[in-house]
């Protein structure tokens, strides 16, 4: 439905993220391998792939979550490897993790409100108002307000993660598998509502197993497998493509 | 082999240090052993069970108390009190045990902090006992008209004693039974699935360390023949954590030379801070205290590793020699029904993991079970091999009812499993890992293995896992440290640790995660191999190259239910399992 | 044993039993957001109480030293980071707030004599002097092993009880103080007479738990900490740093521990070494709610409380037997109504 916003419109677009060769290790075990990415303004761009190999890693890398080598540069201005995550929230990078992470046993409203902490601690008081712009994006977390986070559903709780994480007001998101264990019409929703946040001038990372849904809603697409960028094009282009499917189901000797 | 020669080097300087040091050195040496017997118990409970004690010194309170009432009051020979003495430690460390080891792990030191400082005003306030004064006038030792009247004789009993108990702890750690006890630290859940009762385990250790404490309380008794209860206070238990932390938990001599360093310190910081802050006091404790934040930020392992490595000498490790295979349990006709589940469902709260699965698993198959994430494989798992029981269901293995057994009676029935995150002792060897596969065809318990009374069965099990590391092709890494390995071989060598169980039926929790493609093969071929054989296996696994192109059978979950079953390439084609992959969302 | 004999216990126990919940408030609290099981929790009452002990009685506290020590040793530690990162710039500001401060607040009890000036300003002086302890503790002792497992951690609390008791003992010597009481009052109340220090006791620890409550439900800081606690990971992708949540924590234990000191000073008499068992006695309560509920650990230690004042009566040799012999059952009561998972890392 967002076709229109497609990359060739406007092409030198700019850079909000660049990933260069990027690696990590577990150990001895190698993770991801060279991994190589690109991000424009505005823009989503879904990481793709089976099971374990190596979406979630990615996340953490570029949260600083994990140590990672190779070049990380957001905005420009190369990322130290010892950054941590609170300098990376700050600057505008949130992850909404493939478990939520939510604080149970608190309100929908503190949840929300939590989000909002660095810039509340660095002097923004505009916490409320960001609250209402995340409750026009997700109604169902306003009729919700004063519920504990733990007794939500499924959907709602994934909602809330990426309520939670708007109300950073990050430049760029990234999103860990949202549709994870959610009915199919929920996924809709919340596929729907990612598409709607890149009117919004977010740059959004996708990383997904639904790879139709991911593809659909995405201007840009990677496929990983065991660690590595086996394949990348625009997404219409891959979602066509007989290998995302092979790399899913195993039915080709790939090696 | 190095520590033969440690040994050796050790006994022999022991032996004639009496006769040419003075009185001051010898009490220091006797309070260096006395201490060491204690912290030896340290070792044992802590560095090689993971469970922290501060209360040691109330038992060796116990020790001293027990003798001291008894000779004083009831003039009973000193050599019949030891057994008393022990009796009575070894019933309050069960009773202690039973209620504090079950315990997630702080909750146990607290729990020692407690009744270390409950003990401690029981012997200051009990009248019998002398209350805060203390028994004076305890007899000496006498044996066979011999008296262990001052420091010089008595020094040879305590060095003695604790010579007989470093060989003890040694030979113990080196056997069936400290194998399941070095289990423990890598978490209860692989050592319940190798059969280890752990909670056993953890009293049997708990009982030995407190036995060592209690005899070093008898001696000490009898050196002194005066106990009050200062020397059983909570600020002692600590100085024994103390001792063995900055010597090296994990280390027999780590803990000797712990005790004899903090005691040296000690008496050089007691003379010495009292004249250099112009104040007396116990100001030693603050730098045994920095020196303990020191550690822990620096070495964590202690100071004994450190010592370690000037002599870069390859570690002890057993050796395999020729040995009388075990027996194996007899093999199931291939194709019959080893593993019938009906109905299992299992819920947490308002969540459905499983909802009414049904499948079986065949002797001579491979049965794959995969789907998306959170699709309730891991749950399934942990239900059949009694981690995490079902809700509701049945679950029959080999004829017998299991949903309610505890894991380590599934194991003895002939299941065994491997890990998805890796749970391998990583300073220990391939073989050592492996043979705590073994754990349930031994039979030898922890007094034949103090005393290498066990050396016949020991070396058959310890054949046996080599065996099955030559089986796996890991022959070469039989004696390196597992951590040292590939990931992949780690994977192996979890493997290799579920056979040496003698099973009917593997549970393999993503065996091909981490592996490089030519291990994989190799992996698939080990699979086959035993397949033939006629062990049935049953794997949760995410690599589908891998998946398809062994499994006899196939089963897809999705949101805890069984989406499909059959065979790979009817799978591979199934519309509703490529929705499940793909996403059905358009 | 009469009526009368039974509301004073009952009147001591509550005295004792509010203090020991405001120290198992801060255990809970410490526990939950650092996983720290902080034994050092009873040396701020000891600090706190002496520290008020030499304020009034005009000699310089030893605190002062205490804190201008660590200040140093922060500075150290801090300036060598900042030299391998090559910050260079942030060196002064380091100096000066670790060093510096604690200097400002040495040249300040100078120039003034602390024990002229009213009870109210000697507490908060008091309490400038410990708070910091807390933060700057958490800063050397705990910070860089903040990912330690936590029995190290626990060790390392036992190491850092027995520094500062031996501190303790060097800067406060081995005599006891104890405070004037803060109001000659009393009340009468039937038959029993209710002394006005005790109500103080009570009402302060009410009211600081009050505060503490709007801490942890109306302010964003409160939250951040409450959401620490309960999903790590989480709050550090809101920018909640573990550091920070840490000195927070410890800032707020330090704080209850000093002012519960100050509170009992009058009643009993304080020796740098009997934070320990006061400490521990907030523990036992903290355990009863399982080092996770506020509420049942507040009751437990209240209960601890009113234990120990009626077997003081009844045994009072064996006082402390039973109080510590209580934590059995209910660490028995505790392993039969948990079952433990190990979980998948």
């Amino acid at each position: 439905m967002n076709a229109a916003y497609g990359s060739n419109e406007v092409p030198e677009k700019p850079v909000v993220l660049e990933v260069r060769d990027l690696s990590v290790s577990y150990g001895k075990e190698e993770a991801l391998h060279n991994i190589s990415l690109k991000i424009n303004k505005g823009e989503i761009v879904t990481v793709i792939g089976p099971n374990g190999a190596g979406k979630t890693t990615l996340l953490c890398a570029l949260m600083g979550l994990l140590p990672a080598r190779g070049d990380i540069i957001y905005l420009g201005e190369r990322q130290a490897a010892e950054r941590s995550v609170e300098k990376r929230v700050r600057h505008g990078i949130t992850l909404v993790p493939e478990k939520r992470e939510l604080f149970g046993e608190m309100s929908v409203k503190d949840n929300l409100l939590l989000g909002a902490f660095d810039r509340y601690r660095v002097g923004h008081r505009d916490e409320l108002e960001t609250m209402d712009l995340v409750f026009d994006t997700f109604p169902r977390l306003h009729e919700r307000r004063e519920q504990m986070a733990g007794t939500l559903s499924g959907g709602e709780r994934q909602m809330l993660a990426m309520g939670r994480a708007l109300m950073a007001k990050p430049k760029l998101l990234m999103l860990d598998e949202p549709s994870l264990g959610l009915a199919p019409l929920i996924i809709k929703e919340i596929f729907r509502t990612v598409g709607d946040l890149k009117n919004t001038g977010v740059s959004i990372l996708l990383v997904e197993q639904n790879a139709r849904a991911a593809l659909h809603v995405a201007d840009y697409g990677y496929v990983l497998e065991t660690g590595e960028v086996s394949l990348e094009g625009p997404s219409s282009e891959l979602a066509n493509e007989a290998r995302v499917i092979s790399s899913y189901l195993g039915l080709g000797g790939r090696h | 082999m190095k520590n033969s020669r440690f040994l050796a080097i050790f006994v022999v300087a022991l032996l004639f240090a009496p006769p040419v040091l003075p009185e001051f050195y010898i009490t220091l040496l006797n309070y260096i052993g006395l201490y060491a017997i204690v912290t030896l118990g340290l070792v044992l409970l802590t560095g090689v069970g993971g469970l922290t004690s501060f209360g040691q010194a109330a038992f060796v309170g116990l020790g001293a108390y027990t003798t001291a009432y008894l000779t004083t009051v009831h003039g009973v020979s000193p050599w019949l009190t030891l057994p008393a003495g022990l009796a009575v430690t070894a019933a309050v460390a069960i009773a202690i045990g039973f209620i504090t080891l079950r315990l997630s792990g702080h909750f146990l030191p607290l729990g020692t902090i407690a009744w270390g400082i409950s003990l401690y005003y029981l012997f200051g306030n009990l009248d019998f006992l002398g209350g805060h004064t203390g028994i004076s006038g305890i007899p000496t030792l006498q044996i066979f008209g011999f008296e262990f009247k001052s420091g010089r004789e008595f020094y040879y009993l305590i060095w003695a004693v604790l010579l007989v108990i470093v060989v003890a702890t040694r030979n113990l750690l080196d056997s069936r039974e400290g194998r399941a006890v070095r289990a423990l630290k890598g978490g209860s859940l692989m050592a319940e699935a190798m059969g280890v009762n752990t909670p056993r385990s953890k009293i049997v250790i708990f009982t030995v360390a407190a036995l060592y404490a209690c005899l070093s309380g008898w001696l000490y008794a009898h050196l002194q023949r005066f106990v009050n209860p200062t020397p059983f206070s909570l600020t002692q238990g600590i100085e024994y954590l103390f001792m063995v932390v900055i010597g090296g938990v994990g280390y027999v001599w780590g803990a000797i030379l712990g005790a004899g360093l903090i005691t040296i310190l000690k008496q050089w910081l007691q003379d010495w801070l009292p004249q250099l802050l112009g104040q007396s006091g116990n100001f030693e404790m603050i730098v045994f205290g920095l020196l303990m934040i020191l550690i822990l930020h620096r070495a964590r392992e202690g100071l004994w590793p450190i010592v370690l490595r000037y002599f870069p000498e390859r570690a002890r490790r057993p050796r395999v020699a020729a040995a009388e295979a075990l027996p194996c349990r007899a093999t199931p006709l291939a194709g019959s029904i080893l593993l019938d589940i009906r109905n299992a469902s299992k819920r947490f709260g308002g969540l459905v993991a499983n909802d009414n699965m049904n499948f079986n698993v065949r002797a001579g198959e491979v049965l794959a079970l995969i789907g998306p994430n959170g699709a309730g494989k891991s749950t399934m798992f942990n239900g059949i091999s009694g981690v995490d029981p079902l809700t509701s269901g049945e679950i029959r293995f080999c004829g017998e009812r299991i949903e309610s057994l505890a894991a380590r009676d599934i194991a003895r029935l002939g299941m065994s499993r491997s890990f998805q995150h890796v749970r391998l002792l990583p300073t220990m060897s391939v073989l050592e890992n492996v043979a705590i596969g073994t754990h349930l065809r031994g039979h030898k318990n922890f007094i034949h293995a103090a005393c290498r009374a066990e050396r016949h069965e020991e070396a058959r099990l310890l054949h046996e896992a080599a065996l099955q590391i030559e089986r796996c092709g890991l022959a070469e890494h039989m004696y390196d440290a597992a951590g040292s390995l590939p990931l992949g071989k780690q994977r192996v060598v979890e493997i290799a640790r579920a056979l040496a169980a003698d099973p009917c039926l593997l549970l393999l929790d993503e065996p091909a995660a981490g592996l490089r493609y030519l291990e994989k093969e190799a992996l698939a071929e080990l699979l086959r191999r035993l397949r033939a054989e006629g062990m049935g296996i049953l794997l949760v696994e995410h690599d589908m190259d891998f998946v398809m192109g062994l499994a006899d059978r196939v089963i897809v979950m999705e949101f805890g239910r069984k989406l499909a079953e059959g065979l790979p390439e009817e799978i591979q084609r199934n519309p509703a399992v490529l929705d499940a992959y793909l996403g059905g969302v358009e | 044993m009469d009526l009368q004999i039974a509301l004073l216990l009952a009147q001591d126990g509550v005295t004792n039993g509010a203090i020991y919940a405001l120290l198992a408030l801060a255990l809970v609290l410490v526990f939950a957001v650092t996983r720290v099981i902080f034994i050092p929790q009873g040396e701020f009452v000891a600090f706190g109480a002496l520290t008020l002990a030499s304020l009034q009685a005009g000699k310089l506290p030893g605190t002062l030293w205490l804190v201008f020590g660590m200040g140093v040793a922060i500075t150290a530690i801090e300036v060598a980071l900042a030299l391998n990162e090559r910050h260079l710039r942030r060196i002064p500001l380091i100096v000066l707030f670790n060093c510096g401060l604690p200097l400002l607040l040495a040249g300040f009890l100078f120039a003034v004599s602390p024990a002229t000036l009213p009870l109210p300003v000697q507490v908060c002086l008091a309490l400038i002097l410990v708070v910091p302890l807390g933060p700057m503790i958490h800063r050397l002792a705990y910070q860089p092993i903040a990912e330690a497992s936590v029995l190290v951690l626990l060790i390392v609390s036992v190491a850092v009880h027995v520094t500062l008791v031996g501190l303790g003992l060097f800067f406060f010597g081995a005599e006891g103080s104890r405070t004037p009481a803060f109001t000659d009052n009393s009340f009468e109340i039937g038959d029993a007479l209710l002394q006005g220090q005790t109500l103080l006791v009570v009402v302060c620890s009410i009211v600081l738990i009050i505060a503490l409550y709007f801490f942890f439900e109306r302010t964003i800081y409160g939250k951040a900490l409450r959401a620490t606690a309960m999903n790590r990971t989480g709050a550090r992708l809101m920018g909640i740093s573990a550091t920070l949540a840490g000195r927070l924590s410890f800032t707020l234990a330090a704080l209850i521990g000093a002012f519960s000191g100050i509170l009992i000073s009058p009643i009993t008499t304080i020796y740098y070494d009997s934070g320990f068992l006061i400490g521990l006695k907030g523990f036992v309560g903290a355990i009863v709610g399982g080092l996770a509920s506020y509420p049942v650990a507040a009751a437990g230690a209240i209960l601890v409380g009113l234990l120990e004042s009626y077997s003081s009566f009844w045994a009072s040799a064996f006082k402390e037997v039973i109080v510590f012999t209580l934590i059995i059952p209910v660490l028995l009561w505790r392993s039969l109504t948990t079952r433990r998972i190990e979980e998948e890392d």
